[in-house]
């Protein structure tokens, strides 16, 4: 496009624009008029000849209009007839319409105490929320003991087919793996001492006291706790809870009692399941890479562990089970109602399990030792 | 109005979320076996005054009277036994995506009755035959179109026989002959089953078919602007923005060339 400004009268300037109106180099052609309005003496009106001009798109429709602000400012004053008809029209539509002035967003620096304030105020909600759902939890379990609560167990059993049975796959590869990891650690170190045959105390305590409950604690949290979340957090922003609530049938009971009743109920026989399956990653260990005989493990491994830390790890296990399900359901349960919202909530149940679990197993751990189990 | 023909009270209805206020002082009265619509420019707090009038949030201030018994004093039992009254089709229709039609409608049969479950399954198919989709009991949420899902919330809302059915923008996405067909239903429905029906609205060709009574929130003054049949505000109100909101604005701009 071409774009000669020419003074028609010493106060007029004409802006002759010819070729093809979509192929201009750049909106930076605007320099080239502002030039011509602030040479020589004022100008009092800004017309434009587009006689020649073949074709024309948005951008230049924005050029003009940046021309005609332009003059504005100059208090110029700009005759438009000489542009085509649709041109004129998009520009009459786009100044016609005020600009929404509130729509702008003013971005308000808050200061540092008020932030503070802020996030104290929130993590304190938060706590207050937690022990809430708890209660509101605990509540529901009284409920379903005294046979008063909404549950429906095909609901429960279907959780629990979910968790458990299609579980025991990657239960069983990851506490396999860990039995193998503990065995080799064990076999390097003990070796020194000429105390291989211990590697089976050291498995098999290990095992059933802490990794066997926790690795499943984990893998449950990554697994079901997530989808707790993400399944919740969606039938929240489906409007599918309210549902629940205005026929007077409580989330809680409805939704969230059967998943944690099938996850404390699955979680013992899945902490056994990772027990037997670690015991033997380190048996595979220890009998072919040591000179251990497989009676004299298995034997070892009996005696090294005794009953009470064996239900110990039994009643961790639950309990890891029924923090995964309340962390997952009230993640899901907080989610806001975007999909955004939902992503979150998946990954701070996730965050919120884990963390939950761990520190709950440095607890027990200070607990029994004083205690003496 | 006689104190009988009340159905619903709203008395002195603050809305806030925190300690942003919505809506003030919203008042009004539903009359028995009226359609009663709650219209407003979009993002102005009908859904939200829904939301109060069904127990989904808590009120700022004030209260809801359904048969002049408050609903906002009542203790949580008495409050299950009036939510029992209600029927509520959310805007998206709202089905438990994990079950099939019939079983959405048959869970508050479930919950409210000791039927058999082969006398619910029943009821169930004849609350999704009288909204047209008898045939479909056993589809999930997600294999059915738009337009279907809200019907078939609709049978839901009505599993239970309600005295009271609250729609929350029933005609939003469908097309015009989705949503007068619905208007229809909503009307035969009413006649059929006595039910008042609160609903919120801003689709003016719904609501001068329907609407008894309406109410219209306002977000400048935040509180109730007018209120009356849509027809005979249009027609007589003296309020230009009254008007102009039930004209779709054609009054004001011919109230604005002479």
């Amino acid at each position: 496009m071409e774009l000669v400004a020419e003074r028609k009268t010493p106060d007029v300037l004409l802006a002759h624009l010819s070729g093809n109106g979509r192929q201009m180099s750049t909106l930076s052609e605007l320099e080239a008029i502002r030039h011509a309005l602030s040479e020589g003496p004022p100008v009092k009106s800004l017309e434009f000849d587009t006689a020649g001009l073949s074709a024309w798109d948005s951008r230049f429709v924005a050029f003009i209009g940046q021309c005609v602000e332009m003059a504005r400012g100059r208090d110029v004053h700009v005759r438009c007839d000489g542009l085509p008809e649709g041109v004129h029209r998009l520009l009459r539509l786009a100044h016609l319409l005020p600009e929404n002035a509130d729509a702008h967003r003013v971005v308000v620096k808050e200061p540092f105490l008020q932030r503070l304030g802020e996030r104290t105020i929130a993590g304190w909600e938060g706590t207050l929320g937690l022990f809430t759902f708890l209660g509101q939890n605990l509540m529901a379990l009284g409920n379903l003991l005294r046979g008063r609560a909404q549950f429906q167990w095909g609901d429960a059993f279907l959780v629990m087919e979910q968790t458990g049975p299609a579980a025991l796959g990657i239960v069983a590869m990851i506490n396999f793996l860990v039995g193998l990891i503990l065995a080799f650690v064990g076999a390097i170190e003990l070796t020194k001492f000429g105390a291989s045959l211990y590697v089976a105390d050291l498995v098999g305590i290990a095992t059933v006291r802490e990794m066997g409950c926790i690795m499943t604690g984990i893998i449950l949290c990554g697994r079901t706790g997530a989808a707790f979340a993400a399944q919740l957090g969606t039938m929240k922003v489906n409007e599918e809870i309210n549902a629940l609530e205005t026929f007077g049938i409580s989330p809680i009971e409805f939704l969230v009692l059967p998943r944690m009743v099938a996850l404390m109920l699955m979680m013992p026989f899945l902490c056994v399941f990772a027990d037997l399956i670690s015991i033997a990653g380190g048996f595979c260990v220890s009998v072919s890479m040591l000179d251990i005989t497989s009676t004299v493990y298995l034997n070892r491994t009996i005696q090294a562990i005794e009953l009470k830390s064996f239900l110990l790890g039994i009643v961790k296990g639950t309990f890891f089970g029924f923090l995964v399900a309340y962390t997952g359901c009230l993640r899901g349960m907080q989610s806001g109602y975007t999909a955004a919202a939902v992503g979150q909530a998946t990954t701070r149940a996730v965050v919120t399990g884990i963390s939950a679990i761990i520190a709950s197993d440095g607890v027990f751990a200070v607990l029994c030792n004083g205690l003496h189990i | 109005m006689n104190t009988d023909e009340v159905k619903i009270e709203i008395q002195h209805l603050t809305l806030a979320y925190g300690s942003y206020v919505v809506m003030r002082d919203i008042n009004a009265r539903v009359k028995r076996g009226s359609i009663f619509v709650i219209m407003g420019e979009s993002g102005v707090g009908k859904s939200t005054l829904l939301r109060n009038m069904i127990g989904l949030q808590h009120p700022a201030e004030g209260d809801v009277l359904y048969d002049g018994r408050s609903f906002w004093g009542l203790d949580e039992e008495a409050r299950r036994l009036q939510l029992r009254k209600f029927g509520v089709l959310f805007q998206s229709g709202a089905l438990w995506s994990s079950m099939t039609l019939a079983e959405n409608v048959a869970l508050p049969l479930a919950e409210y009755t000791s039927w058999p479950a082969a006398d619910r399954q029943e009821v169930g198919r004849l609350k999704l035959a009288l909204v047209g989709l008898d045939g479909f009991e056993d589809y999930y949420p997600a294999e059915i179109s738009g337009g279907m899902r809200k019907r078939a919330g609709l049978a839901r809302a009505m599993a239970l026989d309600p005295e009271i059915l609250f729609f929350d923008e029933p005609s939003a996405g469908l097309d015009p002959i989705l949503s007068r067909n619905l208007d229809q239903l909503i009307l035969e429905l009413r006649d059929s089953l006595g039910a008042t029906v609160v609903i919120v609205s801003h689709e003016l060709a719904s609501i001068f078919t329907i609407a008894d009574d309406s109410i219209l929130l306002d977000a400048e003054s935040r509180t109730v602007r007018a209120q009356g049949n849509p027809k005979e505000l249009r027609e007589h109100s003296t309020d230009p923005k009254v008007r102009a909101f039930l004209t779709r604005g054609e009054f004001a701009e011919r109230g604005a060339t002479p």
